[in-house]
Protein backbone atom coordinates (compact mmCIF):
# COMPACT_ATOMS: atom_id res chain seq x y z
CA UNK A 1 0.00 0.00 0.00
CA UNK A 2 1.81 2.99 -0.90
CA UNK A 3 1.00 6.78 0.97
CA UNK A 4 -0.14 9.50 -0.31
CA UNK A 5 2.29 12.65 0.63
CA UNK A 6 0.81 15.53 -1.20
CA UNK A 7 -3.32 15.64 -1.86
CA UNK A 8 -4.77 18.64 -3.42
CA UNK A 9 -8.87 18.41 -3.50
CA UNK A 10 -11.05 20.78 -5.39
CA UNK A 11 -8.07 23.93 -5.00
CA UNK A 12 -8.19 27.39 -6.76
CA UNK A 13 -6.41 30.09 -5.86
CA UNK A 14 -7.42 34.07 -7.32
CA UNK A 15 -5.45 37.34 -7.26
CA UNK A 16 -8.44 39.49 -7.33
CA UNK A 17 -10.62 38.42 -9.97
CA UNK A 18 -7.63 36.80 -11.65
CA UNK A 19 -7.67 32.72 -11.20
CA UNK A 20 -4.65 31.32 -11.56
CA UNK A 21 -5.44 27.79 -10.67
CA UNK A 22 -8.86 26.67 -11.44
CA UNK A 23 -10.03 23.19 -9.55
CA UNK A 24 -7.08 21.38 -8.82
CA UNK A 25 -6.86 17.71 -8.05
CA UNK A 26 -4.02 15.50 -7.57
CA UNK A 27 -2.10 13.27 -5.25
CA UNK A 28 1.08 11.94 -5.29
CA UNK A 29 2.52 8.96 -3.81
CA UNK A 30 5.27 9.35 -1.50
CA UNK A 31 8.82 8.22 -2.65
CA UNK A 32 7.30 9.41 -6.37
CA UNK A 33 9.59 11.98 -8.80
CA UNK A 34 6.81 13.96 -9.84
CA UNK A 35 7.80 16.87 -12.55
CA UNK A 36 5.46 19.34 -13.41
CA UNK A 37 5.96 20.81 -16.79
CA UNK A 38 4.35 23.91 -17.79
CA UNK A 39 5.01 27.98 -19.05
CA UNK A 40 5.17 30.45 -17.02
CA UNK A 41 1.76 31.76 -16.06
CA UNK A 42 0.46 28.35 -15.82
CA UNK A 43 0.36 27.77 -12.18
CA UNK A 44 2.81 25.67 -11.62
CA UNK A 45 5.24 27.61 -9.05
CA UNK A 46 1.84 29.00 -7.83
CA UNK A 47 0.95 25.19 -6.85
CA UNK A 48 4.58 24.35 -5.23
CA UNK A 49 4.56 27.12 -2.97
CA UNK A 50 0.72 26.06 -1.92
CA UNK A 51 2.25 23.10 -0.61
CA UNK A 52 4.42 24.62 2.02
CA UNK A 53 1.97 27.50 2.75
CA UNK A 54 3.67 29.74 1.56
CA UNK A 55 0.31 30.81 -1.03
CA UNK A 56 -2.70 30.07 0.67
CA UNK A 57 -5.38 28.69 -1.47
CA UNK A 58 -8.93 30.54 -1.94
CA UNK A 59 -10.21 27.51 -1.70
CA UNK A 60 -10.13 23.78 -1.32
CA UNK A 61 -8.29 21.21 0.56
CA UNK A 62 -4.30 20.50 1.06
CA UNK A 63 -3.08 17.67 2.59
CA UNK A 64 0.85 17.28 3.13
CA UNK A 65 2.17 14.39 4.71
CA UNK A 66 -1.08 13.70 6.61
CA UNK A 67 -1.42 17.38 7.98
CA UNK A 68 -4.16 19.71 6.67
CA UNK A 69 -2.34 23.16 5.87
CA UNK A 70 -4.94 25.41 6.69
CA UNK A 71 -4.81 23.68 10.28
CA UNK A 72 -1.33 22.83 11.33
CA UNK A 73 1.64 24.71 12.53
CA UNK A 74 2.87 26.10 9.17
CA UNK A 75 6.46 26.91 10.49
CA UNK A 76 7.02 23.38 11.75
CA UNK A 77 5.80 21.97 8.92
CA UNK A 78 8.33 23.94 6.45
CA UNK A 79 10.82 22.49 8.66
CA UNK A 80 10.58 18.96 7.57
CA UNK A 81 9.97 20.04 3.99
CA UNK A 82 12.90 20.56 1.45
CA UNK A 83 12.55 23.73 -0.79
CA UNK A 84 15.04 24.56 -3.74
CA UNK A 85 14.43 27.59 -6.11
CA UNK A 86 15.80 28.87 -8.92
CA UNK A 87 17.67 31.74 -7.52
CA UNK A 88 19.54 29.28 -5.22
CA UNK A 89 18.73 31.89 -2.10
CA UNK A 90 21.70 31.18 -0.61
CA UNK A 91 21.90 33.42 1.99
CA UNK A 92 24.86 35.43 0.67
CA UNK A 93 26.19 36.74 4.84
CA UNK A 94 26.08 33.66 5.64
CA UNK A 95 29.04 31.20 4.88
CA UNK A 96 28.26 27.70 3.04
CA UNK A 97 28.13 25.67 6.40
CA UNK A 98 26.22 27.88 7.91
CA UNK A 99 23.59 27.95 5.20
CA UNK A 100 23.11 24.18 5.55
CA UNK A 101 22.77 24.41 8.73
CA UNK A 102 19.94 27.06 9.32
CA UNK A 103 17.20 24.91 9.84
CA UNK A 104 19.05 22.50 12.13
CA UNK A 105 19.52 25.00 14.10
CA UNK A 106 16.22 26.27 14.50
CA UNK A 107 15.40 22.57 15.19
CA UNK A 108 17.82 23.36 18.43
CA UNK A 109 20.99 20.42 17.12
CA UNK A 110 23.54 20.37 18.86
CA UNK A 111 26.57 21.50 17.44
CA UNK A 112 28.21 18.29 16.88
CA UNK A 113 25.39 16.98 14.83
CA UNK A 114 25.39 19.88 12.84
CA UNK A 115 28.77 19.69 11.96
CA UNK A 116 28.35 15.98 11.32
CA UNK A 117 25.38 16.37 9.09
CA UNK A 118 27.01 19.63 7.16
CA UNK A 119 30.11 17.03 6.04
CA UNK A 120 27.69 14.73 5.25
CA UNK A 121 25.60 16.53 2.92
CA UNK A 122 28.23 18.37 0.99
CA UNK A 123 29.67 15.06 0.38
CA UNK A 124 26.42 13.81 -0.68
CA UNK A 125 26.33 16.67 -3.41
CA UNK A 126 30.03 16.34 -3.99
CA UNK A 127 31.60 19.23 -2.90
CA UNK A 128 34.83 18.95 -0.65
CA UNK A 129 33.49 20.28 2.85
CA UNK A 130 36.83 20.68 4.10
CA UNK A 131 37.08 23.27 0.82
CA UNK A 132 33.53 24.58 0.93
CA UNK A 133 32.63 25.12 4.32
CA UNK A 134 33.58 28.21 5.04
CA UNK A 135 33.30 30.13 2.15
CA UNK A 136 30.51 32.38 1.22
CA UNK A 137 27.85 31.78 -1.35
CA UNK A 138 29.31 34.74 -3.79
CA UNK A 139 32.60 32.69 -4.26
CA UNK A 140 31.08 29.55 -5.73
CA UNK A 141 29.76 29.13 -9.22
CA UNK A 142 26.18 28.81 -10.23
CA UNK A 143 26.50 25.21 -10.15
CA UNK A 144 28.13 24.78 -7.08
CA UNK A 145 25.74 27.15 -5.53
CA UNK A 146 23.26 25.25 -7.10
CA UNK A 147 24.57 21.88 -5.14
CA UNK A 148 24.79 23.79 -2.21
CA UNK A 149 20.83 24.72 -1.91
CA UNK A 150 20.23 21.37 -2.24
CA UNK A 151 22.00 20.04 0.43
CA UNK A 152 20.50 22.66 2.30
CA UNK A 153 17.33 21.35 1.38
CA UNK A 154 18.21 17.65 2.34
CA UNK A 155 19.50 19.57 6.09
CA UNK A 156 16.76 17.55 7.92
CA UNK A 157 16.44 14.79 6.18
CA UNK A 158 12.81 15.45 5.28
CA UNK A 159 10.02 13.37 3.62
CA UNK A 160 9.62 15.54 0.63
CA UNK A 161 11.06 18.15 -1.35
CA UNK A 162 10.12 20.79 -3.53
CA UNK A 163 11.87 22.31 -6.46
CA UNK A 164 11.19 25.45 -7.81
CA UNK A 165 13.28 25.25 -11.56
CA UNK A 166 16.20 24.54 -9.74
CA UNK A 167 18.36 24.58 -12.32
CA UNK A 168 17.15 26.67 -15.08
CA UNK A 169 20.20 29.30 -14.98
CA UNK A 170 22.18 27.09 -15.17
CA UNK A 171 24.06 26.65 -18.53
CA UNK A 172 23.50 23.24 -20.29
CA UNK A 173 26.45 20.90 -19.43
CA UNK A 174 25.98 21.93 -15.61
CA UNK A 175 22.58 21.41 -16.13
CA UNK A 176 22.68 17.75 -17.09
CA UNK A 177 25.43 16.66 -15.13
CA UNK A 178 22.77 17.93 -11.96
CA UNK A 179 20.31 16.30 -13.66
CA UNK A 180 21.66 12.76 -13.61
CA UNK A 181 22.88 13.53 -10.05
CA UNK A 182 19.21 14.63 -9.07
CA UNK A 183 18.03 11.32 -10.12
CA UNK A 184 20.24 9.42 -8.86
CA UNK A 185 20.17 10.74 -5.66
CA UNK A 186 16.61 10.65 -5.75
CA UNK A 187 17.21 6.84 -5.88
CA UNK A 188 19.82 6.83 -3.37
CA UNK A 189 17.55 8.35 -0.65
CA UNK A 190 14.98 6.07 -0.29
CA UNK A 191 11.35 7.01 0.26
CA UNK A 192 11.82 10.53 -0.35
CA UNK A 193 9.16 12.79 -2.39
CA UNK A 194 10.81 14.86 -5.20
CA UNK A 195 7.70 17.68 -6.68
CA UNK A 196 9.81 18.90 -9.06
CA UNK A 197 8.79 22.02 -11.41
CA UNK A 198 10.34 23.10 -14.69
CA UNK A 199 9.53 24.92 -18.10
CA UNK A 200 11.75 21.84 -19.61
CA UNK A 201 10.41 19.66 -21.77
CA UNK A 202 13.34 17.50 -21.53
CA UNK A 203 14.01 18.12 -18.04
CA UNK A 204 10.56 16.84 -17.16
CA UNK A 205 10.36 13.36 -19.12
CA UNK A 206 13.85 12.92 -17.88
CA UNK A 207 13.81 13.18 -14.37
CA UNK A 208 9.88 11.95 -13.04
CA UNK A 209 8.45 9.15 -12.62
CA UNK A 210 5.30 11.00 -13.04
CA UNK A 211 4.93 14.18 -14.98
CA UNK A 212 2.53 16.58 -14.57
CA UNK A 213 1.53 18.85 -17.34
CA UNK A 214 -0.21 21.91 -16.50
CA UNK A 215 -1.49 25.54 -18.81
CA UNK A 216 -3.63 28.13 -17.70
CA UNK A 217 -4.08 27.07 -13.90
CA UNK A 218 -5.51 23.28 -14.98
CA UNK A 219 -3.58 19.63 -15.30
CA UNK A 220 -3.59 19.31 -19.02
CA UNK A 221 -2.11 15.04 -18.40
CA UNK A 222 -0.17 13.64 -15.42
CA UNK A 223 0.88 10.28 -16.51
CA UNK A 224 4.23 8.23 -16.57
CA UNK A 225 6.61 10.30 -19.47
CA UNK A 226 6.33 7.08 -21.89
CA UNK A 227 2.42 7.06 -21.72
CA UNK A 228 2.14 10.84 -22.38
CA UNK A 229 4.22 10.45 -25.36
CA UNK A 230 2.79 7.51 -26.50
CA UNK A 231 -1.01 9.19 -25.28
CA UNK A 232 -1.31 12.57 -25.56
CA UNK A 233 -4.61 13.22 -23.88
CA UNK A 234 -5.10 16.94 -24.79
CA UNK A 235 -3.74 19.05 -28.06
CA UNK A 236 -2.22 21.16 -25.79
CA UNK A 237 0.31 18.34 -25.00
CA UNK A 238 0.13 16.92 -28.39
CA UNK A 239 2.15 20.74 -29.16
CA UNK A 240 4.13 20.04 -26.77
CA UNK A 241 5.64 16.74 -27.86
CA UNK A 242 5.60 18.28 -31.13
CA UNK A 243 8.34 21.10 -30.39
CA UNK A 244 10.96 18.13 -29.49
CA UNK A 245 9.92 15.98 -32.60
CA UNK A 246 10.93 19.42 -34.30
CA UNK A 247 13.94 19.66 -32.61
CA UNK A 248 14.74 16.25 -33.37
CA UNK A 249 14.75 16.78 -36.98
CA UNK A 250 16.55 19.61 -36.58
CA UNK A 251 19.54 18.20 -35.18
CA UNK A 252 19.19 15.42 -38.00
CA UNK A 253 19.57 17.64 -40.70
CA UNK A 254 22.75 18.84 -39.47
CA UNK A 255 24.17 15.68 -39.50
CA UNK B 1 46.89 82.59 14.93
CA UNK B 2 49.17 78.73 16.10
CA UNK B 3 50.78 80.24 19.15
CA UNK B 4 47.53 81.62 20.59
CA UNK B 5 46.06 78.41 19.86
CA UNK B 6 49.24 76.42 21.63
CA UNK B 7 48.53 79.05 24.51
CA UNK B 8 44.77 77.80 24.97
CA UNK B 9 45.28 74.40 24.91
CA UNK B 10 48.55 74.80 27.29
CA UNK B 11 46.06 77.28 29.61
CA UNK B 12 42.28 75.96 29.12
CA UNK B 13 42.44 72.51 27.99
CA UNK B 14 40.12 71.52 30.89
CA UNK B 15 37.66 73.71 29.83
CA UNK B 16 38.47 71.93 25.97
CA UNK B 17 37.42 68.65 27.41
CA UNK B 18 34.26 69.78 28.78
CA UNK B 19 32.81 71.19 25.59
CA UNK B 20 34.19 68.09 23.67
CA UNK B 21 32.61 65.82 26.35
CA UNK B 22 29.33 67.91 26.21
CA UNK B 23 29.24 67.84 22.71
CA UNK B 24 30.01 64.51 22.25
CA UNK B 25 27.43 63.37 24.82
CA UNK B 26 24.63 65.55 23.41
CA UNK B 27 25.26 64.11 20.17
CA UNK B 28 25.58 60.07 21.29
CA UNK B 29 22.11 60.84 23.49
CA UNK B 30 20.64 61.99 20.05
CA UNK B 31 21.51 59.29 18.19
CA UNK B 32 20.64 56.37 20.12
CA UNK B 33 17.16 57.62 21.32
CA UNK B 34 16.54 58.55 17.36
CA UNK B 35 17.49 55.18 16.88
CA UNK B 36 15.57 53.86 18.91
CA UNK B 37 12.37 55.37 17.70
CA UNK B 38 13.62 55.16 13.64
CA UNK B 39 13.96 51.82 13.36
CA UNK B 40 11.07 49.94 14.37
CA UNK B 41 9.36 52.66 12.24
CA UNK B 42 10.88 51.61 9.23
CA UNK B 43 10.86 48.24 10.18
CA UNK B 44 7.35 48.87 10.00
CA UNK B 45 7.38 51.10 7.37
CA UNK B 46 9.21 48.32 4.95
CA UNK B 47 6.16 46.49 5.46
CA UNK B 48 2.79 48.47 5.56
CA UNK B 49 2.64 51.05 2.37
CA UNK B 50 0.52 53.11 4.88
CA UNK B 51 3.22 53.93 7.28
CA UNK B 52 5.78 54.21 4.52
CA UNK B 53 3.75 56.72 2.77
CA UNK B 54 3.27 58.77 6.33
CA UNK B 55 7.35 58.59 7.16
CA UNK B 56 7.88 59.86 3.59
CA UNK B 57 5.80 62.66 3.95
CA UNK B 58 7.18 63.70 7.38
CA UNK B 59 10.52 63.79 6.21
CA UNK B 60 10.14 65.56 3.69
CA UNK B 61 8.37 68.81 5.96
CA UNK B 62 11.30 67.99 8.27
CA UNK B 63 13.84 68.61 5.30
CA UNK B 64 12.21 72.19 5.03
CA UNK B 65 12.33 73.40 8.49
CA UNK B 66 15.99 74.62 9.03
CA UNK B 67 17.93 73.15 12.28
CA UNK B 68 18.50 76.40 13.69
CA UNK B 69 14.72 76.79 13.71
CA UNK B 70 13.73 73.43 15.30
CA UNK B 71 16.10 74.70 18.18
CA UNK B 72 14.43 77.50 18.77
CA UNK B 73 11.26 76.28 18.17
CA UNK B 74 10.86 74.48 21.55
CA UNK B 75 11.82 77.59 23.71
CA UNK B 76 8.61 78.60 24.53
CA UNK B 77 7.23 75.23 25.66
CA UNK B 78 10.41 73.84 27.47
CA UNK B 79 13.08 76.81 28.25
CA UNK B 80 16.69 75.92 27.12
CA UNK B 81 19.28 73.73 28.07
CA UNK B 82 20.14 69.62 27.14
CA UNK B 83 16.65 68.53 27.08
CA UNK B 84 14.86 70.49 24.65
CA UNK B 85 18.64 70.56 22.75
CA UNK B 86 18.40 66.51 22.69
CA UNK B 87 14.70 66.79 21.23
CA UNK B 88 15.12 68.86 18.44
CA UNK B 89 18.04 66.95 17.52
CA UNK B 90 16.43 63.74 17.79
CA UNK B 91 13.86 65.28 15.04
CA UNK B 92 16.39 66.50 12.89
CA UNK B 93 17.80 62.61 12.97
CA UNK B 94 14.76 61.04 12.30
CA UNK B 95 13.92 61.26 8.58
CA UNK B 96 17.48 59.73 7.33
CA UNK B 97 17.40 57.17 9.70
CA UNK B 98 13.62 56.14 9.29
CA UNK B 99 14.17 56.70 5.05
CA UNK B 100 17.09 54.60 4.95
CA UNK B 101 15.63 51.57 7.40
CA UNK B 102 13.18 51.19 5.12
CA UNK B 103 14.64 51.23 2.08
CA UNK B 104 17.60 48.91 3.82
CA UNK B 105 14.66 46.69 4.31
CA UNK B 106 12.78 46.87 0.79
CA UNK B 107 15.95 46.00 -1.06
CA UNK B 108 16.11 42.56 0.89
CA UNK B 109 14.94 40.23 -2.00
CA UNK B 110 11.57 38.66 -1.95
CA UNK B 111 13.40 35.23 -2.60
CA UNK B 112 15.35 35.50 0.82
CA UNK B 113 12.21 36.30 2.66
CA UNK B 114 10.24 33.49 0.89
CA UNK B 115 13.65 30.63 1.44
CA UNK B 116 13.85 31.93 4.85
CA UNK B 117 10.11 31.11 5.44
CA UNK B 118 10.22 27.93 3.40
CA UNK B 119 12.86 26.69 5.78
CA UNK B 120 10.89 27.13 8.76
CA UNK B 121 11.64 30.48 10.54
CA UNK B 122 9.09 32.68 11.89
CA UNK B 123 8.69 36.09 11.60
CA UNK B 124 11.14 36.79 14.30
CA UNK B 125 13.84 34.69 12.83
CA UNK B 126 13.54 35.82 9.73
CA UNK B 127 14.03 39.49 10.98
CA UNK B 128 16.57 39.08 12.96
CA UNK B 129 18.42 35.89 10.97
CA UNK B 130 17.49 37.12 6.91
CA UNK B 131 16.38 41.03 6.73
CA UNK B 132 18.15 42.62 9.65
CA UNK B 133 21.56 41.68 8.54
CA UNK B 134 20.87 42.72 4.93
CA UNK B 135 19.39 45.94 5.76
CA UNK B 136 22.36 46.50 7.86
CA UNK B 137 24.51 48.40 5.16
CA UNK B 138 21.89 50.62 4.18
CA UNK B 139 20.65 51.33 7.66
CA UNK B 140 24.08 51.95 8.71
CA UNK B 141 24.06 54.44 5.77
CA UNK B 142 21.13 56.12 7.64
CA UNK B 143 23.51 56.11 10.88
CA UNK B 144 25.83 58.03 9.44
CA UNK B 145 24.13 60.64 7.92
CA UNK B 146 22.12 61.08 10.98
CA UNK B 147 25.45 61.26 13.12
CA UNK B 148 26.84 63.93 10.68
CA UNK B 149 23.77 66.18 11.09
CA UNK B 150 23.65 65.34 14.88
CA UNK B 151 27.04 66.69 15.30
CA UNK B 152 27.01 69.93 12.91
CA UNK B 153 24.09 70.92 14.58
CA UNK B 154 24.75 70.42 18.13
CA UNK B 155 27.01 73.25 17.10
CA UNK B 156 23.84 75.65 17.11
CA UNK B 157 22.61 74.02 20.61
CA UNK B 158 25.18 76.42 22.33
CA UNK B 159 22.27 79.07 21.61
CA UNK B 160 19.82 77.09 23.61
CA UNK B 161 22.63 76.75 26.43
CA UNK B 162 23.23 73.23 25.59
CA UNK B 163 26.85 73.83 25.74
CA UNK B 164 29.24 71.75 23.48
CA UNK B 165 31.82 72.73 21.40
CA UNK B 166 29.52 75.94 19.73
CA UNK B 167 30.41 77.64 22.52
CA UNK B 168 33.93 78.33 21.75
CA UNK B 169 33.22 79.60 18.78
CA UNK B 170 30.05 81.95 19.54
CA UNK B 171 32.54 82.69 22.51
CA UNK B 172 35.39 83.52 19.70
CA UNK B 173 33.05 85.40 18.02
CA UNK B 174 31.44 87.49 20.44
CA UNK B 175 34.95 88.78 21.70
CA UNK B 176 37.04 88.42 18.19
CA UNK B 177 38.89 86.11 19.59
CA UNK B 178 39.86 83.82 16.05
CA UNK B 179 41.50 81.14 17.78
CA UNK B 180 38.43 79.74 19.50
CA UNK B 181 36.39 79.80 16.54
CA UNK B 182 39.32 78.34 14.64
CA UNK B 183 39.63 75.34 17.34
CA UNK B 184 35.56 74.77 17.98
CA UNK B 185 35.06 74.70 13.88
CA UNK B 186 37.96 72.52 13.10
CA UNK B 187 36.89 69.82 16.51
CA UNK B 188 33.47 69.86 14.81
CA UNK B 189 35.38 69.39 11.62
CA UNK B 190 36.92 66.47 12.47
CA UNK B 191 34.46 65.36 14.96
CA UNK B 192 32.40 64.65 11.85
CA UNK B 193 35.21 63.45 9.23
CA UNK B 194 36.06 60.93 11.99
CA UNK B 195 32.61 59.96 12.67
CA UNK B 196 31.78 59.52 8.78
CA UNK B 197 35.04 57.45 8.38
CA UNK B 198 33.89 55.15 11.26
CA UNK B 199 30.84 54.11 10.01
CA UNK B 200 32.51 53.97 6.13
CA UNK B 201 34.28 51.43 7.85
CA UNK B 202 31.37 49.87 9.32
CA UNK B 203 29.14 49.78 6.28
CA UNK B 204 32.38 47.74 4.06
CA UNK B 205 32.31 45.09 6.86
CA UNK B 206 28.71 44.97 6.67
CA UNK B 207 28.11 44.41 3.01
CA UNK B 208 31.63 42.41 2.24
CA UNK B 209 30.20 39.29 1.51
CA UNK B 210 26.62 40.76 0.43
CA UNK B 211 27.85 42.19 -3.06
CA UNK B 212 27.87 39.30 -5.46
CA UNK B 213 24.49 37.88 -4.94
CA UNK B 214 22.48 41.09 -5.28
Amino acid sequence: MTKTIINFSNVSKKYGKNEIISDLNFTVNEGEFVTVLGSSGSGKTTTLKMINGLEKPTSGKIIVDTHELDKCDLVELRRHIGYVVQSVGLFPHMTIADNIAVTPKLLGWDKEKIDRTVDQLLDLVSLKSEEYKNRYPGQLSGGQQQRVGLARALSTNPPLLILDEPFSALDAIIRQNLQQEIKALHQKLENKTFFFVTHDINEALYLGDRVMIMNHGKIEQFDKPEKIVANPATDYVKKLIATVRQNKKLWEEFK
Amino acid sequence: MLSEIIKYFQTSSGEYFTYLEQHLWLSFSALIISMIIALPIGYLGSRNKFVAAFCQTFSQLLRIIPSLALLFILIPFIGTGFIPALISLVVLALPPLIVNTILGFNEVPQTFSEVGLSLGMNQFQLLKQISFPLALPYILNGIKLALVEIIASATLATYIGAGGLGTLIFTGLGLYKMQYVVIGAVSVALLSLISMWLMDFLIRKAEKHDKNNY
